[in-house]
């Protein structure tokens, strides 16, 4: 959270929360075009699916006059300066997750995830991280697609898996299978 | 009343089943195991953890969903007392001074008094959850469309504005969740809204990928953008873990009065288990023979707080099982969990499904029960898990954030989301404006849209009607009232009360 309350902060015009206040214009006003072009539903339904939206977008402009009225008078909390180095290594991990996951299977894409995280947030080894990174999300994967059954992206890795595992259960198998 | 027993004898004999009993306690466990974690409270604990319970048959997967809770409420006020940053922030009273007890070397029996408290309103809350809902249930059959509106109008208002610090931000919060409740395709007319064509957002946003992305994401993004600040130190649990006689005396009325001022509050649609515990610190702090030792670690100050956190967390569940009606971002993820398998808790639910709503109830009294057992031997466990170093527990966070994500809906779109999201949590937080709002909305808002267009089409589009049945125009001057009077408030300068009990990370 940001400070609150404390010594009263001095009245100045806030740049950033005008921005935040053209954002909900912009959102109201793309609600709005998007309603504009429904149908009503039929002559019975004096309210159709376009009339909440209308609402919606009119509460949404309401706000945003608020919100630079709030901002012209400096009421906006104060906030901390930021950085954004660490942010960008996990926004960065997040990317590289999403476009790899198709290729490489879970484990290998949240490894890299897992291991740029890691760096953001601190002082890392990354080779050390990503080994660690990798061979947790393997397991994950093992414990979620395999026990769980849940659908996760295979790749090459957990093929290799699946047939590590198969390879090691498979004489208890047929010996189940020999006795049932 | 001999019907509720009978009911709830029935739902003991579904949770004391061997799996049954098995999820229950795997709930427990993850859910403490989790919610330990700093940073992470109950609502980012159930959002992360929904995943684990997809493939279960619809009662195992809500009684180990009913563990989670209850042990992610625990894990939280392990946090608050052994570390300064609670990890919920219905646990900031209990850092108050159950930080200041650890600092003085009395963790054990602060955490004692936590976990039996937590124990006692667990188990009283349930109980009265128990006794309450069938009289609720017994009301709420005979509302219409409108009397349902009205309520989920209360409820927004409530989640957004009577709270925190700001009505502006809460309801620009409020706001973005029911825009994000409109995409998607529109049940009355089969037309689309705001998908723009995408044929991944025709379904809708998910409220699990929203929840995850807001609280996980988002605190991480965060977290990580405050860099070296604050350095954290785990506060070792020094001597026994046992409470003195003396612990017991001044525990055991706070326990009471916290479940007594806690349930009520969680019962009233008013968002949110952190108004209570401060009410309940007040409290304490106004009966205790030892004024002087608040803020400096009053026992009394710890017992009656985790007390009312536990039973307005179980309070919460009144509206949610009986109404349908979430009133804190935890309620609103259970509720996805329940619509996962097309279940709508209400009062159909408890005619149509009886099982598995007494189940769930029965297997809330056990996961009280399994939590106290466990906790207090297993301390050293989860203060080992405390002093996780940050790189590798965020990172940690992450994985399971997505995989919770592609789990669900295995799609690079759905990853995508999350990172939009998660960036949208980060920017929220950074302005100051609440995140439970934007969960609700989106869960609640498609819901009263519903109602509301049902109302008008019985009353041929006249607005009036809203107004007619005394229910419904009670609620809805209720609903105004709660955002006026707020709104006076804290023009007035009187905010800080209500900017105290913000409603946040719950």
């Amino acid at each position: 959270m940001t400070e609150q309350g404390g010594l009263p902060a001095p009245k100045r015009r806030d740049i950033a929360a005008l921005v935040i206040a053209a954002g909900l214009f912009v959102l109201a006003a793309l609600i709005a075009w998007d309603a504009s072009r429904l149908g009503s539903g039929g002559a019975y339904a004096r309210i159709g699916p376009q009339t909440i939206p209308y609402v919606i977008a009119l509460c949404l402009a309401a706000l945003g006059v608020w919100t630079v009225i709030e901002a012209w008078h400096g009421d906006f909390p104060e906030r901390e300066p930021q950085e954004y180095r660490p942010v960008l290594w996990i926004v960065g991990g997040l990317l590289v997750q999403m476009v790899l996951i198709k290729f490489v299977g879970f484990s290998i894409a949240t490894g890299l995830l897992f291991a740029m995280t890691a760096r953001g947030m601190g002082r890392v080894s990354l080779p050390l991280a990503l080994a660690v990174g990798v061979v947790l999300s393997a397991f994950v994967w093992f414990m979620f697609a395999r026990v769980l059954q849940l659908t996760l992206p295979a790749g090459p890795l957990e093929q290799l898996i699946v047939q590590g595992v198969d390879l090691v259960t498979a004489p208890f198998q047929t010996m189940f299978l020999g006795t049932a | 009343m001999m019907q509720t027993i009978d009911l709830l004898m029935q739902g003991l004999a579904v949770a004391l089943q061997p799996m049954n009993l098995l999820y229950a306690l795997v709930g427990v466990t993850l859910g403490t195991a989790v919610g330990v974690l700093p940073g992470i409270g109950p609502a980012t604990t159930v959002a992360l953890l929904l995943p684990v319970t997809y493939k279960l048959d619809p009662a195992g997967s809500l009684i180990m969903f009913a563990g989670i809770y209850y042990g992610g409420m625990y894990g939280g006020s392990t946090t608050s007392i052994l570390l300064n940053t609670p990890g919920e922030s219905a646990s900031i009273v209990t850092a108050l001074e159950g930080n200041k007890m650890a600092k003085a070397g009395r963790g054990g029996p602060a955490l004692a008094t936590a976990a039996i408290g937590s124990f006692v309103a667990g188990l009283i809350a349930t109980i009265g959850l128990a006794f309450l809902a069938p009289w609720i249930v017994g009301f709420a059959l005979a509302f219409g469309p409108r009397e349902y509106f009205a309520l989920m109008v209360l409820a927004f208002v409530t989640v957004s504005a009577a709270f925190g610090e700001s009505t502006l931000r809460g309801l620009v919060s409020l706001f973005i969740g029911l825009t994000l409740g409109l995409i998607g395709i529109d049940l009355q007319t089969g037309q689309s809204r705001l998908a723009f064509g995408v044929l991944d957002l025709m379904d809708g946003v998910e409220v699990t990928t929203l929840a995850v992305a807001m609280f996980a994401i988002g605190e991480t993004l965060f977290v990580a953008a405050q860099g070296k600040r604050a350095p954290e130190t785990v506060e070792p649990v020094r001597g026994s873990l046992w409470m003195s006689a003396a612990d017991w005396a001044r525990s055991w009325k706070p326990w009471l009065r916290g479940t007594m001022i806690g349930f009520p509050i969680g019962a009233m649609p008013a968002g949110g288990a952190e108004i209570g515990t401060f009410f309940s610190y007040a409290a304490e702090k106004k009966f205790s023979r030892h004024p002087e030792e608040f803020g400096k670690g009053a026992i009394e100050g710890v017992a009656g707080p985790e007390a009312a956190n536990n039973a307005s967390a179980a309070g919460t569940l009144v509206p949610l099982l009986t109404l349908g009606l979430p009133t804190s971002a935890t309620a609103a993820i259970m509720l996805a969990g329940f619509q996962q398998y097309g279940l709508q808790p209400g009062p159909l639910l408890f005619t149509s499904n009886p099982q598995l709503v007494w189940g769930l109830i029965a297997s809330l009294l056990i996961a009280n029960l399994m939590l106290i057992v466990l906790n207090l031997p297993l301390i050293g466990l989860w203060v080992k898990l405390l002093t996780v170093p940050k790189p590798w527990l965020y990172a940690g966070i992450l994985l399971f954030a997505t995989l919770g994500t592609i789990g669900a809906n295995p799609s690079v779109f759905e990853l995508g989301m999350l990172l939009a999201f998660g960036l949208l949590g980060y920017g929220l937080r950074l302005f100051g404006f609440p995140i439970a709002p934007v969960v609700v909305g989106l869960i609640l808002g498609p819901m009263a849209e519903q109602q509301l267009r049902r109302a008008l089409a019985i009353s041929q589009g006249d607005v009036m009607v809203l107004f007619t049945s005394p229910i419904s125009a009670t609620l809805l001057i209720a609903a105004a009232l709660a955002l006026v009077v707020p709104l006076i408030l804290r023009a007035r300068g009187r905010g800080r009360v209500l900017a105290a009990v913000a409603s946040d990370g719950d």
